[in-house]
């Protein structure tokens, strides 16, 4: 059987696991960032690393929540196919939101 | 010729790391765009798909590098408070910035955006990375699942480009400096 013929059979699952978490990961960061600079008790609560302040608690709880939900997902998905359009299409908007809300004008607006 | 440790780390983070990762980055767009399209004029070999894995493999070693050197080890040095009183701020980077209105937005917007906005390089390149582990050539055989992963490395080169233009622009006007004096070389006289 050759690679084609064998990934032909893969379910997209796995993939689309990856890309939804990816997206919810980094839109977990824009988030927790700009929590973390709007509420002051929240802010402190997320340095985790004082030399590096909020940052370490808002990087690491982002990438906590990114690699949880890779876990669960890639649990429920791996052996089947999702509808990976529509899948997608959310992970590459959140990420999109993620870059914008980063920047720090847009999220001043909150 | 001198350099201190902590422009030394600095060049390592953003010269050495974070350079390196843009650079990489590029060359992955161009070979997951021509070889892994299913309607690829020379489709990818099993020797082009070990070689793509690796090159993944070592853009998210050196994103996460990038984005770990930076907020734990050269971030604390720009973050620095000075002692009550204190008026030369050349060590202390983040005041030194917010200390004239010609340059605080370097802080306010640049170092802002940058801190955070760096992080979805490793977070995006380590998922293509793990879909190319997983599909490897059979991507061509899922065009949307493809689709997407390019559009997040794209997205992982923005990211990463933004981090390093303000990263350059910031220590061009505040620079992370201080540490021991690393002796590099003796210049001529010329």
């Amino acid at each position: 059987m050759s690679a084609m013929e064998t990934s032909v059979d893969r379910p997209n699952g796995s993939g689309a696991a990856a890309l939804l978490a990816a997206g919810i990961g980094a839109f977990a960061l824009a988030l927790l960032a700009i929590v973390a600079d709007k509420v002051v008790w929240f802010g402190k609560l997320m340095i985790f690393y004082k030399p590096t302040g909020p940052l370490s608690g808002v990087t690491t709880s982002a990438i906590a929540v990114w690699l949880i939900v890779w876990a669960i997902l890639e649990a429920r998905w791996r052996k089947r196919d999702v509808a990976l359009g529509r899948t997608s299409a959310a992970a590459l908007a959140l990420l999109a939101l993620s870059l914008l809300l980063t920047f720090p004008p847009l999220a001043d607006l909150f | 010729m001198d350099i201190t440790t902590r422009g030394l780390w600095t060049m390592i983070h953003g010269m050495g790391f974070g350079a390196l990762y843009l650079l990489a980055c590029s060359g992955a767009i161009v070979e997951i765009w021509r070889r892994y399209s299913p309607a690829a004029e020379s489709p990818a070999s099993a020797k082009d798909e070990a070689f793509l894995r690796v090159y993944l493999v070592v853009m998210a070693v050196l994103a996460w590098f990038a984005v770990l050197t930076g907020a734990y080890i050269v971030y604390p040095w720009y973050r620095a408070t000075a002692p009550a009183g204190m008026v030369d701020l050349a060590g202390y980077p983040q005041l030194l910035l917010k200390s004239n209105p010609a340059t605080s937005g370097w802080h306010s917007i640049g170092m802002e955006w940058k801190e955070h906005v760096a992080w979805l390089a490793p977070i995006s390149i380590t998922m293509a990375c793990a879909v190319f582990v997983r599909y490897g050539r059979g991507i061509r055989d899922h065009p949307q699942l493809r689709n997407a992963v390019l559009g997040f490395v794209v997205v992982s080169f923005l990211s990463g480009g933004i981090a390093g233009f303000f990263g350059a622009m910031i220590n061009k006007n505040a620079p992370v400096q201080g540490g021991s004096v690393i002796h590099l070389m003796k210049g001529g006289e010329r």
